[in-house]
């Protein structure tokens, strides 16, 4: 089942071209990683696709009205922002806003939306916390976990393991991971490619706006797109615990032309 | 709910306690009965035409003012956001300075309410056109601040210039906020704009809740970000416009009631809303049995003890929250 088409998506900003005529489609039990250097314009696709940039072309999630599309799929924006200091419960409780009728108040099947999405980002002894007085890391994953609890078929996460320690960086994306298994989607972007390699099913790279490569990841990161796009060599190998992609050293700059 | 109710009961008590207090000194239940079933001689007067007006405008425009500075502040994200930030009670208090000043007031039996709607109105139609429709919170503060930094002006040269000392006199008076001598027309003028914009303002708690997670991922919840936008400045513009129009500038009710309720509703913006709407009504109308209290032959301001109180009040909270937010 598809859960995102774009079609031809470009954007301009300032008469800088941003996107350039991107097309892809997202489909159920894929776990996609966006992955580019900075300024490629990852946030802006995954901003596009919900509708939340001016673009041309066509997006099969910005079309939907917008209560519809808040039940299709979740947002987690890379700024992390919790403006008052409520409890981690009731932060993680906001997520079910876009299924709550006007006036109506969380029921059963909210609460257990809830609870699973508390209990898979393993903040059970968090519950009763002030969101705001806890520490960085612990925010980053509260409001994962309020993505969650949105419970939509298709989740948008921008670089949502950027200052995790590494026992939640890898939990993390298994979570995404079962969230794909289940049948859902989950687009991501990071930076860590050794990460994007072991839990990606797919990896979409941008360069300067345009789309250079979209595959399984050992298609994608050869040494040849890796050089041309990222300017780093590495060191991919196939180990029995499962591929190991190491960046390692910067390349020189070539020429300019 | 216990909250809710708590507060709806003070809000009653406060009510009643406001129509037993005034120079006449009569018995409370005397004064209760010549109330509603009317009495022949002068009491039931009284009680209906001076009285009731005063403890029912207070509650109304306290409300207003607490439910608008909550709004405020969940919109702004900001917890000293204040319901005057959008430019409404300075172009407002510049309607009713005109009114004094060409004579509007006096000839006129609304004459000052009106016109200081007639402000509000001009002063939200230019913030409104500012900030335009696809702005965002800070395009809106500048412009409010911009337009309320005009009004300012544009009052004191009216005080300036003035020819007329008494016109000044009363103008300086006015601005300090009152509802002494107030009637039920005054009522009736500020019941339904009140009514409409509280209506209004309680709707947006759904949204507000969704902007704790920012503008990007409220809007991708499905809020629209203008729709919000729009009706928060209407809102408050009928509230605030309505209140100052009626009573004059009263501040700190709509900084400081929030504040202190913040805590009691766990911090979520939605049920802030009716909690600040009654602990609005609280405040303002023990502030105005406390003007006739203290010094009952002196005319206090209630705007003046609002401020008087508010400010140390919220010293006070500021001290206390000292280091929470790193």
């Amino acid at each position: 089942m598809t859960l995102l088409t774009l079609d031809r998506i470009s954007v301009t900003r300032r008469d800088r071209a941003v996107l350039r005529d991107i097309t892809l489609s997202v489909g159920a039990g894929e776990l996609v990683g966006v992955i580019g250097p900075n300024g490629a314009g990852k946030t802006t696709l995954l901003r596009t696709a919900l509708g939340l940039v001016a673009h041309e072309g066509h997006s099969s999630l910005a079309a939907l009205p917008e209560p519809a599309r808040a039940r299709a799929a979740a947002w987690l924006p890379q700024t992390r922002e919790i403006a008052w200091p409520v409890s981690v419960e009731t932060l993680v409780g906001l997520g079910r806003l876009p299924h709550l009728g006007p006036g109506r108040r969380m029921g059963a099947a909210d609460r257990v939306a809830v609870d699973h999405a508390l209990d898979a980002l393993g903040l059970g002894p968090l519950r009763p916390r002030t969101a705001t007085r806890l520490s960085g890391g612990e925010q980053a994953r509260v409001l994962i976990a309020r993505a969650l609890a949105q419970d939509t078929p298709l989740l948008l996460a921008d670089e949502p393991i950027a200052g995790l320690d590494p026992e939640h960086q890898i939990a993390t994306m298994t979570v995404f991971a079962t969230l794909a298994a289940e049948g859902r989607g989950v687009i991501v972007s990071l930076h860590d490619l050794g990460l994007a390699v072991r839990h990606c099913t797919r990896l979409l790279v941008l360069d300067h706006g345009r789309l250079v490569a979209d595959g399984p990841p050992r298609e994608v990161l050869t040494p040849d797109l890796v050089a041309r796009v990222f300017r780093v060599s590495a060191h991919f190998a196939d180990t029995p615990q499962g591929p190991v992609f190491q960046p390692l050293e910067v390349l020189p700059c070539p020429p300019s032309p | 709910m216990k909250l809710v109710l708590g507060l709806s009961l003070t809000v009653l008590a406060l009510v009643t306690l406001s129509l037993l207090t005034g120079p006449a000194e009569v018995g409370a239940g005397e004064s209760l009965r010549a109330l509603v079933f009317g009495s022949d001689g002068p009491l039931g007067m009284v009680m209906r035409e001076i009285r009731l007006p005063r403890a029912l405008l207070a509650p109304l425009i306290g409300a207003g003012l607490g439910l608008a500075g909550a709004a405020m502040q969940g919109y702004l994200r900001n917890p000293l956001a204040d319901p005057g930030l959008i430019g409404v009670s300075g172009s407002a208090a510049l309607g009713a300075v005109l009114a004094i000043q060409t004579g509007i007031a006096g000839s006129l039996t609304l004459g000052l309410p009106l016109s200081a709607l007639a402000g509000a109105l001009v002063g939200v139609a230019l913030v409104l056109v500012l900030a335009g429709p696809g702005g965002g919170a800070l395009t809106l503060i500048l412009a409010g601040i911009a337009i309320s930094a005009l009004a300012g002006a544009l009052t004191s040269l009216v005080l300036n210039l003035s020819p007329n000392p008494y016109a000044a006199n009363e103008i300086v008076f006015w601005t300090m906020g009152s509802l002494a001598d107030r009637s039920m027309t005054h009522l009736w003028l500020a019941l339904p704009l009140l009514a409409v914009g509280m209506a209004l303002l309680l709707s947006l708690g759904r949204g507000l809740d969704a902007l704790t997670l920012g503008e990007d991922a409220a809007a991708a919840m499905g809020v629209r970000p203008a729709r919000l936008r729009l009706g928060l400045v209407i809102g408050t513009a009928l509230v605030v416009g309505a209140a100052t129009a009626v009573a004059g500038s009263i501040g700190f009710v709509g900084l400081v009631v929030p504040h202190l309720l913040r805590r009691a509703t766990g911090g979520r913006p939605a049920p802030l809303l009716w909690a600040s709407a009654l602990g609005g009504a609280a405040m303002l109308t023990a502030a105005d049995i406390a003007v006739r209290l203290v010094l009952p032959d002196r005319d206090l301001k209630l705007g003046v003890l609002t401020a008087l109180v508010g400010a140390p009040l919220f010293l006070h909270l500021i001290w206390r929250s000292r280091g929470e937010r790193a």
